[in-house]
């Protein structure tokens, strides 16, 4: 069933979050919100320089500090060897996470930990981390992608050599991997085009800039377990990753899921977990791990900074023939940017036949990239979506009707290899063409843009659980942190599938001891993924009630059906019975085969790729070069919107972030390679008097591979607004920004150099 | 680490006996701000610290003289609030309202934004455009310190050990006089000004300017008073001609910095920019005040 | 260190605590009386997580000391409710989704009663400049802004 044509009763409506009233009155508890007796304060020393070899690290005084229960460094944690890992979409290895959680040999950036405090006030803590001594020999830096791949460039890393490559080079470089993606002929391609448009692009890296900043507390028995609380976009990676880092049994810890303040990938993978553990393990204690926002910006995240060529050229009539793109991207200082999923992305919203994308991922001395909504899509796009914009232009046809004449469709093959099944993008430009935003008026100095984004979305492995209480209500345990309000649309699926009212269903996400494996909260997977889990573990329980039914009426189960919550005769031959209500046959349990409880464990395939188009108005002050977006609609294919109010919010907060992204977020290094901006002052995330209404328009073409439809929706809203704020300030001022940021100076800058 | 201690006393000879016998790094607390960013950030570590906002001195703001005198520890909030302050000194008010968040507004003072003395303050600029004096004491007593020669460099002032602003006083607006503030920001809200410039000025019975000061911020290490750029409006008309003269005036007596919130480029050429806007606003406001 | 006895009013109760000179107003709320729907997000008054109104007026716990409660009232997002009765503006963020992580949420939900309590029919453009001071990450503000223009019009009855 894809759900299409179907009666809903839940899916579809805007009930009440179950977590909601906790998070309204305080009461929900956040990362950093847990307390326990005898705790103690954990801190982390961070490197100021952003290249410098480790030569000695001493630790005397601090230990000698009174207050101060242990101090660590990267000799306490073993030296591990390389092996992969999947924590998000791209791989990565554990023992480049293990040396970027404590800087082993050598400190790679500004904001590097290089030792760790546990101390029994925050005072003191701070104090121990001023008498650790380290003694560094400052080594050159890299900041600067293309500074990094030159040869003679400082090494970041100096046992790295390039994959991707044959022969394999002999010698170490800060390319880590080279990446390529091929559809037919390109070169051929762009012979056959009369219009052929290129152009570079440079990015600043930037934050994801979730508002709570990471936190721990981890507290260790006498038998050698622990147990974690903290926030993050998946419990079960925080465990798989602190027992690998430590040399620990999984078993040995439990992590309960704490309610995460945002993440937007930058919380897939570990930084202070694993010091927390060790902390609590050396002192016997509680110890609780809180960065400071400095600490954030220093330490965690960003997204690449990149530089980008991209080519496309395509006929008279605006067939695209061919389109080529070269993307390097920062990985920072350990290998793992998402380039290999900006070259998958990149022209994905087109059918072509002559595609060809390479991509480079280039260590440099800064924070190590994390993923950040669609990672390395956002970037790709900006610059394939604007250089779309400017051949529409050359050959005096409308942005929109270009991307119409080469949209991909069901059977279109994906320039990353796939065929597409159903999916929505025409859909979204028809319904962008539909929309009265499109054909406004506009005034002096005001432009609009429109730009398209894809990302592929992602499954994986899911577990629910569906417990059947005796009064008929229900609780169902998943195991993915609900991040922006997936429990509700796991509410929702479970009530439609069995039948009841939405109030009888508490959904809660259980921990690593007590629900089975998941995968993080990331890929645009949980709607889709532990949907899927909970309308198996739901269908579950349905069969349950059949059999119990049966067993109460003394037929086969085969002749029980559930319908609109309840169990009925499946015909007349069966007999005749009166219908019995869920509550009524939970009631009758314990004497008829005991406690009801239905489970799912899934490996979810079939993730349906989304696709969106976003319009955007800008003005521009061409005396300061200030950009205001001052209109903005964001449409999206969803597959199915299970709550269609945290849908729209999806779509809202993906075009907020780019604008973000867009016009004023940057990561400032000086030339000393310390980061300048490590504060919500000036790295300048948007506010709310900086934004007008986002406007969304959600389509559907439900997604055959869900029971209700479901595509991902949460990663795709990022993808446009780079491109669409871009093309509208081209349209509006004649300056084609190829730049990011499109902050004042920039834009001042660009149009002086038009006059 | 070494204690600090806090103190909130009932008036301004306490606050400077405390100072006077404190030894170590003191300071002032009113809204606070400031000063406890740079706590949290280790950037300062005050053995004393006193809380002034208990002072009735630094927290009232009354009529005198025909103008007001502001308490140096008075918020921005309530600044913004007072109508009479306001329809006198629109440009100053204006300006302090636009430090920080509503947040920041229910502590920033006049005092701290002052004290700090950073180039890029916004309340400044428009004090000096007006023509404001600090009354300052101290264990010599009071004295009476024109706002413009309180900062001397980013974060210095020329206040000597164990002196404290304790008020603010804005003279009487002239009549058919106008004072305007705008500053520079990338975004709507909660920056720091890249650059700002306010404009006080005059106009004759004929509507010919015959009074200006023009100040600029974040273009050098303290608010620039440009006196070039004031002489570019008075003796004529305030015409697109006398614009275009401030806004070069403005522009040259630039002295601006790199930084992260802005390059020196950039800077001189939005000053000029600024502070034709801000003559303009402040050009209304005198026409309307005959 | 010596610590301060500091008598002030918590959510209309009396309330006393002992804390360090140095220690937040913030660090108290959330350390000393458990008040911890009051967040961090900063520690430099940029992000507006933790808003609180001081004697009426909104401002970031993280940018006032402690001892700086004497003799005030507070009011933090634990007060807003009246028993099991949510404020209309909770229970409007709450039916008009206006809440993704939920982290930044007690923050607005403060600043966002202080406009109300002082400006009750604000516009769309007073509601987002006295909202710039709360960063959200999540939503892009726009069902904020709805559920306060909501309230607001629920409110005014």
């Amino acid at each position: 069933m894809d759900g299409q044509g179907q009666d809903f009763k839940w899916i579809g409506k805007r009930t009440v979050r179950p977590d909601g009233v906790d998070k309204v009155t305080g009461r929900a508890n956040f990362g950093a919100d847990f307390s326990l007796p005898g705790m103690l304060v954990g801190k982390v020393l961070r490197s100021t320089h952003p290249h410098a070899r480790i030569l000695s690290i001493d630790t005397e005084k601090a230990h000698a500090l009174p207050g101060v229960k242990a101090v660590i460094t990267a000799a306490d944690l073993p030296d591990i060897p390389s092996e992969e890992a999947h924590f998000g979409e791209d791989p990565t290895d554990f023992r480049h996470v293990s040396h970027n959680v404590m800087a082993r040999d050598k400190a790679l950036y500004d904001g590097h930990v290089v030792a760790a405090v546990a101390a029994t006030s925050e005072s003191i803590a701070d104090e121990a981390l001023g008498l650790i001594e380290v003694n560094y020999e400052v080594l050159p830096h890299v900041l600067d992608v293309e500074e990094a791949m030159k040869p003679g460039a400082p090494l970041v890393l100096e046992d790295l050599i390039t994959g991707g490559v044959t022969p394999t080079p002999k010698d170490p470089s800060n390319i880590a991997k080279r990446v390529q993606f091929d559809l037919g002929d390109t070169e051929a391609g762009f012979k056959k085009a009369n219009m052929v448009v290129e152009r570079r692009f440079t990015t600043k890296p930037v934050h994801q800039g979730y508002i709570e900043p990471h936190a721990v507390v981890a507290s260790t028995s006498e038998d050698g377990h622990t147990l974690v609380w903290c926030s993050s976009q998946g419990h079960f990676m925080i465990r798989a990753a602190c027992a690998k880092l430590l040399g620990l049994d999984v078993s040995q810890l439990r992590v309960m899921p704490a309610e995460i303040g945002g993440g937007f990938g930058g919380k897939i993978t570990v930084y202070l977990e694993p010091l927390a553990v060790l902390l609590s393990r050396k002192t016997g204690r509680p110890v609780k791990m809180v960065m400071t926002r400095e600490e954030v910006f220093r330490g965690t995240g960003p997204t690449s900074g990149t530089v980008m060529t991209v080519k496309i050229g395509a006929t008279k009539k605006g067939q695209i023939t061919a389109a080529e793109a070269t993307l390097a991207y920062q990985a920072g200082a350990f290998p793992g940017s998402p380039v290999g999923l900006g070259c998958m992305t990149a022209f994905a919203p087109y059918d072509l036949e002559n595609v060809k994308t390479v991509g480079f991922d280039v260590v440099v001395n800064r924070p190590k990239a994390t993923a950040y909504r669609a990672p390395g899509a956002p970037l790709a796009a900006f610059a394939a979506e604007s250089v779309l914009d400017e051949l529409a232009k050359a050959l005096d046809i409308e942005p929109l009707e270009l991307r119409e004449k080469n949209a991909a469709k069901e059977g279109t093959k994906a320039p990353y290899g796939p065929r597409f099944g159903p999916i929505g993008y025409v859909e979204t430009l028809q319904a962008v063409r539909d929309h009265p935003h499109y054909s406004a008026p506009l005034g002096p100095n005001q432009g609009r843009g429109i730009a398209s984004g894809f990302w592929m979305n992602f499954g994986g492995q899911s577990s629910a659980v569906v417990n059947v209480n005796e009064d008929g209500t229900v609780v169902v345990t998943l195991g993915h942190p609900d991040i922006g309000g997936s429990r509700a649309s796991m509410a929702l699926m479970a009530a439609e599938v069995l039948g009841i009212d939405i109030a009888k269903v508490r959904p809660i996400i259980g921990d690593t001891h007590t629900i089975g494996f998941s995968d993080i909260t990331g890929g645009s997977k949980v709607t889709f993924a532990s949907g899927m889990a909970v309308v198996e573990a739901a269908g579950d329980v349905v069969a349950q009630l059949r059999e119990r039914t049966a067993m109460i009426w003394e037929v086969e189960a085969e002749g029980v059906v559930w319908e609109d919550g309840h169990a009925l005769p499946a015909s007349t031959n069966v007999g005749e019975f009166e219908p019995l209500s869920l509550a009524q046959i939970a009631a009758m349990a314990a004497k008829i085969g005991g406690p009801i409880s239905g489970r799912a464990s899934i490996n979810a395939k079939g993730a349906g790729p989304g696709f969106g188009t976003h319009i955007c108005d800008v003005e521009v002050d061409r005396e300061t070069g200030r950009v205001v977006v001052l209109r903005y609609t964001a449409v999206q294919d969803a597959g199915r919107a299970i709550h269609p109010a945290y849908v729209e919010g999806q779509l809202q907060g993906g075009a907020a972030q780019g604008i973000g992204w867009a016009l004023n977020e940057e990561y400032v290094y000086g030339d000393d390679g310390r980061l300048q901006n490590p504060g919500f002052l000036d790295y300048r995330m948007p506010v709310a008097s900086d934004l007008p209404m986002i406007d969304t328009v959600i389509v559907e073409v439900p997604n055959p591979n869900h029971p209700f439809g479901v595509r991902g929706v949460g990663e795709v809203p990022i993808v446009p607004p780079l491109a669409a704020v871009a093309n509208a300030v081209e349209n509006a001022i004649g300056v084609r920004m190829a730049d990011l940021p499109m902050s004042p100076p920039h834009i001042l800058a660009a149009l002086e150099d038009k006059a | 680490m070494n204690a600090m201690r806090y103190e909130a006393p009932g008036s301004i000879d306490e606050v400077v006996a405390l100072l006077a016998a404190a030894d170590g790094d003191s300071r002032i607390l009113a809204g606070g701000t400031d000063l406890l960013v740079q706590m949290q950030s280790g950037f300062v570590k005050p053995g004393l610290i006193v809380d002034v906002k208990k002072i009735a001195e630094a927290t009232t703001i009354t009529a005198e003289d025909g103008g007001f005198r502001i308490g140096a520890a008075v918020c921005g909030a309530e600044i913004g609030e007072h109508a009479d302050l306001k329809e006198a000194w629109p440009g100053v008010v204006e300006a302090a309202e636009l430090i920080g968040s509503v947040q920041i507004q229910a502590r920033a003072s006049l005092g701290g934004n002052l004290c700090n003395a950073s180039p890029a303050a916004d309340s400044v600029p428009a004090l000096i455009a007006a023509g404001a004096v600090c009354s300052i004491a101290g264990p010599k007593g009071r004295r009476e310190v024109p706002v413009a020669d309180i900062a001397t460099g980013p974060g210095e002032t020329s206040l000597g050990t164990g002196e404290v602003v304790v008020s603010i006083h804005l003279p009487a607006q002239s009549p058919r006089s106008g004072d305007a503030y705008l500053r520079f920001i990338p975004r709507t809200e909660m920056d720091i000004a890249v650059v700002g410039a306010a404009i006080n000025l005059s106009l004759d019975e004929n509507g010919q300017c015959s009074a200006a000061r023009v100040v600029l911020g974040a273009v050098a290490p303290t608010a620039l008073l440009v006196t070039e750029a004031a002489d570019a409006l008075i003796g004529g008309p305030v015409d697109d001609a006398a614009l275009e003269r401030l806004d070069a005036a403005a522009r040259a007596a630039c002295r601006p910095i790199d930084d992260k919130r802005g390059t020196a480029d950039y800077r001189t050429k939005v000053s000029g920019v600024l502070a034709r806007r801000a003559a303009g606003i402040a050009l209304e406001r005198a026409r309307s005040n005959s | 260190m010596t610590k301060h006895h500091v008598s002030t009013t918590i959510n209309g109760e009396p309330a006393e605590f002992l804390c360090e000179p140095q220690q937040t107003l913030l660090d108290v709320l959330r350390d000393e009386l458990n008040l911890t729907g009051s967040k961090e997000g900063c520690s430099s008054g940029d992000c507006g997580a933790c808003s609180v109104i001081m004697d009426g007026r909104v401002a970031c716990a993280c940018l006032a000391l402690g001892v700086e409660a004497e003799g005030r009232s507070i009011e933090t997002i634990e007060g807003m409710a009246e028993g099991e009765t949510l404020h209309p503006l909770q229970r409007l963020f709450l039916e008009e989704a206006a809440l993704q992580c939920g982290y930044c949420t007690p923050g607005f939900l403060v600043a966002a009663k202080a406009l109300l309590d002082r400006k009750p029919d604000p516009t769309e453009t007073e509601v987002r400049f006295w909202l710039a001071g709360n960063l959200c990450r999540c939503t892009g503000y726009d069902k904020i802004v709805r559920a306060v223009l909501s309230a607001a019009a629920e409110m005014r009855g």
